[in-house]
């Protein structure tokens, strides 16, 4: 399969080099279908492709204008994903999508010297949440630093309001994304008076006996986790193993899949996970992928990640960018948009719940406006939680707001200084 | 007792089960390398591809559904039955052994007397072509491995090692992972079979004497090519039982590979060609690497034990180049 997977992402790739057709958008993506972190690229890269093909089959593509989308195999390595941003930058690609954050932080200063918007939605920098700061990227509707407030948020009303003399241990990936959330989680411990622990697993995370051992000691009252790839379920095991309650551990959005849970049987039962999105497919988009995609012989990949937590993020993000590219054609009026009107439509993109019912994803996603000031969206999260004997996911809370002003607060500390760094001025005064 | 002493001690007893799991990886090495000289590269591949291998019968998945049905249009994923683990495993030995000898015939036969260097390049491309062939024939996505290994905390362990904490409040028993006993048990088993076979029979003795000198072996008759097929093959056995219990641990998927990674600092530690020092190696790297953590990690923080472990291996390597049990070389010039 990863053979054919390569061929298909070659052929992808060499028509690219090829000349752009004279009308059509192109929405390049950079997956990984190989590698240690294949399970979790892979539904992701089909959720993004059974969208944007659904759009091409059902209307054409975006204002009349068909789609054309590239694949590019970084196998989640940052190299190769700096390469194929090389490879397609020239080609008017309208949003890069690097699904990493090792990619992203190369890509920063790239895609800002280029001209050309990012969305990482849900990972990369989270001071990109600063729009004035970052023209250029974008990482709505939510990034790490509001997984770690609304986790808290989550806590709070589960503890009364009061998380006093509480004992909370984060752990997490010892990379640039793990560590994201442990100086928002200081800051939090220090309002909310509770004990705050972080333990570092390296990658990949294959044994972590260490760890859990220390856990076990400490006997915390709750476990927060970003993980990612073999990560999340060895570590939800050795929670089963040491009988650590699984309603009190939560995981990120990214260790939140059906990857992380099967492995582990009975034992992940009622371990929870924040998410951005709505799980499942009872949500009337899904039967138009049947329709139109599915039944065209037209799935992306092997077609069977439909409906699975990763595979919704994808189609997720797919539906933001293609509703960004909408905005920009209204704001333009063109429909042939270049890679500058599609910022200005990320800009301005505004998802109501009217918007997402009409696109069959009513209450899938918080409603929310992006600005020039706020590239980050809602920064909203509900909690899903597994059930071992059914194999679902379900929504177990309505939506939970992040604690906005402490996350700008923080992010415009390290946005003000990116800014001064890169001589970057503010355009959301212009 | 006091709580640094207990949780010191229980890190120490961890350690020792650990250790025994990077041993069952480490020995897979050991018996290549002291049959033919070769360091297998694919060996974290090999425990992989016998872990997919053996979820696939299990599960009857039929192989290289997807490809079949990418090419004809057809849409078969199952037999439609499930094979017992006790049938499962002897037909995953099946294919370890037929692939031994596919290694045999088409890399090891053509590279005879060629360099250590050449023999570990080919090994590096054997390791690449066989992650993409069990990519295609099983599947990318995460799979559920179950044997039948009991896992979790020992509740039994626990209770009857209450008593030491002396009446210590913050100590509730020794914990230990049911599934590491187990591989205690299947490490203890392996290497008592390995031991019997190399020693009591007449393909066993034949190894060692291929493994003693090559040229000397092959004067009084002994097949250099029956040896390698025989030699990976248990090697690929022995990968089977590492990727069983290992993907028993976070299911079977391409990370799997890479606990090879973990092998490498015990075979420093223990010698590349003894099997009881890949034993004592593992559980040394296993303890140590605990007691370092438990030990610094307030002071420098965690996730020490991955490259503490090299760090102990370079260590051995300054004072004994060979490792604890490995053969001293000695060029006369």
């Amino acid at each position: 399969m990863k053979m054919m997977k390569l061929a298909v992402g070659i052929a992808a790739t060499l028509s690219v080099a090829a000349p752009a057709l004279a009308q059509d958008l192109h929405f390049p993506m950079l997956n990984y279908r190989t590698g240690p972190y294949a399970p979790g690229g892979i539904p992701f890269a089909d959720g993004y492709q059974d969208y944007l093909t659904l759009l091409n089959e059902r209307d054409g593509g975006i204002g009349g204008v068909p789609i054309r989308l590239s694949e590019c195999e970084t196998a989640y390595n940052t190299e190769r994903g700096v390469e194929c941003y090389e490879g397609i930058r020239d080609d008017s690609p309208l949003v890069i999508q690097p699904l990493s954050t090792g990619i992203t932080y190369q890509l920063i200063p790239r895609v800002t010297e280029d001209g050309i918007p990012m969305h990482t939605m849900g990972y990369g920098r989270t001071s990109a949440v600063i729009g004035d700061s970052f023209p250029w990227v974008f990482n709505y509707p939510a990034n790490y630093w509001d997984g770690a407030s609304v986790a808290i948020n989550h806590l709070l009303e589960q503890n009364d309001g009061s998380l006093e003399g509480k004992k909370i241990v984060l752990v997490y990936h010892n990379s640039a994304y793990g560590r994201e959330p442990i100086r928002t989680l200081e800051t939090l411990a220090e309002r909310y008076g509770f004990e705050f622990n972080p333990l570092a697993v390296d990658h990949p995370g294959q044994e972590q006996g260490s760890q859990w051992l220390q856990i076990r000691r400490e006997r915390p009252d709750y476990v927060i986790m970003y993980g990612w790839g073999v990560m999340n379920a060895v570590a939800i095991q050795e929670a089963a193993n040491i009988r650590f309650p699984m309603e009190n551990f939560i995981g990120i959005w990214w260790s939140g899949s059906e990857n992380d849970v099967l492995p582990v049987g009975d034992g992940a039962d009622g371990y929870t996970a924040l998410t951005f999105h709505g799980v499942g497919t009872d949500y009337p988009v899904y039967d138009e992928i049947q329709q139109y995609v599915v039944d065209a012989g037209m799935a992306a990949g092997n077609g069977d990640q439909i409906g699975s937590a990763v595979y919704s993020r994808g189609l997720y993000a797919a539906m933001l960018a293609s509703e960004a590219a909408r905005t920009a054609q209204e704001i333009h009026g063109v429909a042939e948009i270049t890679p500058a009107m599609m910022r200005d439509g990320m800009e301005a993109l505004s998802l109501t719940e009217e918007r997402l019912t009409e696109l069959g994803l009513p209450g899938f996603s918080a409603p929310f406006n992006v600005s020039c000031e706020n590239h980050g969206g809602s920064g909203a999260a509900m909690l899903q939680q597994w059930d071992a004997d059914t194999g679902t996911w379900s929504l177990i809370t309505d939506w939970i707001d992040a604690d906005r002003e402490l996350v700008t607060e923080l992010a415009a500390e390290d946005a003000a200084a990116y800014a001064a760094e890169n001589g970057i001025e503010s355009h959301c005064d212009m | 007792m006091s709580d640094t002493v207990l949780f010191a001690f229980e890190a120490a007893i961890n350690g020792l089960t650990v250790g025994i799991m990077y041993s069952l990886v480490a020995l897979g090495f050991v018996l290549i390398f002291k049959a033919s000289g070769i360091f297998n590269f694919a060996q974290g591949v090999m425990a992989l591809f016998a872990a997919l291998t053996l979820v696939g019968l299990q599960e009857g998945a039929i192989p290289f559904a997807h490809l079949i049905n990418a090419t004809f249009g057809t849409s078969i994923h199952h037999f439609g039955f499930n094979i017992p683990t006790l049938i499962a495993i002897p037909l995953t030995i099946a294919v370890m052994v037929g692939f031994a000898w596919l290694v045999e015939r088409i890399v090891l036969k053509h590279l005879v007397n060629q360099e250590p260097i050449i023999l570990f390049m080919a090994t590096i491309g054997l390791a690449y072509f066989l992650e993409g062939l069990g990519d295609i024939m099983w599947g990318a996505e995460v799979k559920r491995l179950d044997v039948g290994l009991p896992q979790g905390g020992n509740i039994w362990f626990e209770e009857n090692t209450q008593w030491l904490g002396f009446g210590n409040e913050n100590f509730y028993g020794f914990y230990i992972d049911t599934l590491n006993l187990y591989a205690l048990v299947i490490a203890a088993i392996l290497v008592t079979a390995l031991v019997i076979f190399s020693q009591y029979t007449k393909q066993g003795r034949a190894l060692r004497a291929v493994a003693d000198d090559h040229q000397a072996a092959l004067s009084v008759g002994i097949s250099l090519r029956f040896i390698w097929v025989l030699t990976w093959s248990i090697a690929g056995i022995v990968a089977l039982v590492a990727g069983i219990m290992w993907g028993s641990k976070s299911g079977v998927q391409f990370s799997l590979s890479l606990i090879a990674l973990k092998a490498l600092p015990v075979l420093i530690l223990g010698g590349f060609t003894s099997i009881p020092g890949a034993i004592v190696g593992g559980l040394l790297i296993g303890v140590g690497e605990k007691l370092f953590d438990f030990f610094m990690q307030p002071i420098i923080g965690g996730a020490t034990e991955n490259w503490f472990a090299y760090m102990l291996a370079l260590a051995f390597l300054l004072f004994r180049p060979q490792g604890l049990f490995g053969e001293k070389i000695i060029e006369r010039v």
